[in-house]
């Protein structure tokens, strides 16, 4: 192959596998406001959440961050779970106009108290694998970015089969067309709306896990992937699932042929300038209301 | 009509299964029900009737728990339902088909039914009433695949009637059913609810087509600005000369 082609394919495949990381920390958050018509300004943040909990576990107890997964998923989940119950069900009828400041208030809590707990030094876990790199057809693909993606493919595998394949997932998605016809089947949605809360927080939180072998970590590293995830969902369309996918994958392809074509210094904005030409031409996103909802 | 008619007080049986005592409903500052007393006997179609803002809706709403009354009582059997939410009170046996059908529109027919039946006390009999449903909608059953938002409006009314009966219910709240849908299609719907007493259902409804209901149901109230007028046999209110006056237009 010559050096021209390999290089963009290398770029593409660079790229399709960020876009997977964007992709799970975008679905987090089209799935929340999908049911709750909240845009959860915190997303990012419990992302770094994500990635302090696998430091921490990391330099206390030596657990491979792969295996901490185990443990951050579930803590994810259930401080995703409580933060709907205590803080954002109390706004009641003002949720969807308070919900910005609380969720923001909220982010800004999180990353000062990371800030407290581990300092504002850049950390970084060392295992053997975080540059470990292999050749497939002559593109060069690192392992953990390659773990990354197939995090992503099987967490959103999971998510799928959870809202398609249960009860509680047709509730879901019962709660997100229509909360009223959902409560009154006999579903109590205040409870599925603090499930759904506790999946879209445990997802940014996996991100997260999987991004700390490739990324240092600080306590407001998650500000940049707000707003990633923010841009990813208006791509996709807010609240539609499979936009959110294909918006992360577009995204990280952009961010990458950018760097790579362009200037790497730019990186961040190429995926705003697109953004922005998404919202001045289809505001309704890439794909609209022609696909499937939640 | 501009007499307010003093409303005898419902004589209460061992039969009532649903019953309304000195409702007062406000929405904010603005009261909307006064001291409205209505009851439901076990296996009776009644009708509440009345024009737009006269608070029929508001009482349905207190019913299933969307709505706090300020004061009096809203019972099923002996379960007070004033103040409990939505999902505890389908959970009791009173299913609600809500006004404007609050579909899943997105879901399809057969997945909106099976939502019907998303209370853990119906899902083992879920074959079964899924199959009752069909044979009581044969329609449906043609339909079953398609996305709810795709139906006519009167499909879409039988979906919601469908998903009800999922819930094994004892009463059937019925808000607007005939409200955007074409006369025909008025009377077909209408039809259907009269021959829901076949399945041993008791059923409350609110409407707004006074005609139509007082021709389906065994007895009815009547509301004018959040007070009840009048209350009887749906056929002598039919023959009432100050109702037909008033609301059937002769």
């Amino acid at each position: 192959m010559d050096p021209n082609t390999l290089a963009l394919f290398q770029t593409l495949a660079q790229g399709l596998l960020t876009g997977g990381i964007y992709a799970l920390i975008g679905t987090g958050l089209s799935l929340i406001f999908g049911v709750m018509r909240v845009i959860n300004f915190a997303h990012g943040d419990f992302l770094a959440v994500g990635m302090f909990i696998a430091l921490f576990l990391f330099q206390r107890f030596h657990l491979d961050p792969y295996l901490s997964l185990l443990i951050a998923a579930p803590l994810g989940f259930g401080l995703g779970y409580l933060v709907q119950r205590f803080l954002l069900a109390r706004l009641g009828d003002r949720l969807e106009s308070s919900s910005l400041l609380a969720t923001l208030g909220l982010g800004l809590i999180l990353s000062n108290g990371l800030l407290l707990g581990f300092g504002a030094q850049p950390q970084s876990i060392n295992v053997a694998y975080a540059t470990q790199t292999f050749k497939l057809g002559g593109v060069q693909i690192s392992l953990p970015l390659l773990v990354a993606g197939l995090g992503t493919l099987l967490a959103i595998g999971l998510l799928n089969l959870f809202l398609y394949r249960t009860e509680l997932g047709r509730a879901v998605r019962a709660t997100a067309q229509n909360p009223l016809g959902a409560e009154l089947q006999g579903v109590n949605t205040t409870w599925v709306q603090a499930v759904v809360f506790g999946l879209g927080v445990a997802f940014a939180v996996v991100a997260g896990v999987l991004l700390l072998p490739l990324l240092y970590a600080f306590p407001t590293v998650g500000e940049n992937y707000t707003l990633k995830a923010f841009v990813v969902t208006v791509l996709g369309g807010l609240g539609n699932l499979p936009g959110a996918i294909v918006g992360g994958l577009i995204l990280g392809i952009i961010e990458s042929l950018g760097a790579y074509y362009l200037s790497n210094n730019y990186r961040d904005a190429y995926g705003l300038v697109v953004f922005l030409a998404v919202l001045l031409l289809r505001p309704e996103g890439l794909f609209g209301r022609t696909v499937k909802r939640v | 009509m501009t007499e307010r008619t003093k409303v005898a007080q419902p004589v209460s049986g061992d039969a009532e299964v649903l019953s309304v005592r000195d409702l007062d409903v406000a929405y904010g500052e603005v009261q909307v029900v006064f001291g409205v007393s209505l009851h439901v006997a076990k296996g009776e179609l009644v009708g509440l009737v009345g024009g737009n803002g006269s608070g029929k809706s508001t009482i349905l709403r207190v019913l299933s728990g969307m709505l706090r009354a300020r004061g009096g009582a809203a019972q099923y059997r002996d379960h007070n339902l004033n103040g409990v939410p939505p999902y505890r009170i389908t959970e009791l046996g009173v299913a609600h088909v809500p006004m404007g059908r609050q579909l899943f529109g997105q879901m399809t027919v057969e997945e909106n039914l099976l939502m019907g039946a998303y209370l853990p006390r119906t899902r083992e009999r879920r074959p079964q009433n899924l199959q009752r449903v069909y044979d009581f909608f044969p329609r449906l059953k043609e339909k079953r695949a398609s996305p709810a938002a795709a139906l006519s409006g009167g499909e879409q009314q039988m979906v919601a009637i469908g998903r009800a009966l999922m819930s094994e219910p004892e009463v059937l709240l019925m808000d607007e059913p005939s409200l955007g849908l074409a006369p025909l299609v008025v009377k077909e719907v209408m039809r259907v609810i009269g021959s829901l007493r076949q399945l041993g259902l008791t059923v409350l409804l609110v409407e707004q087509n006074v005609r139509q209901v007082l021709k389906v149901t065994d007895r009815a109230y009547v509301l004018e600005l959040g007070s009840l007028v009048r209350e009887g046999p749906s056929a002598d209110l039919l023959d009432d000369p100050e109702i037909r006056r008033a609301y059937l237009g002769v």
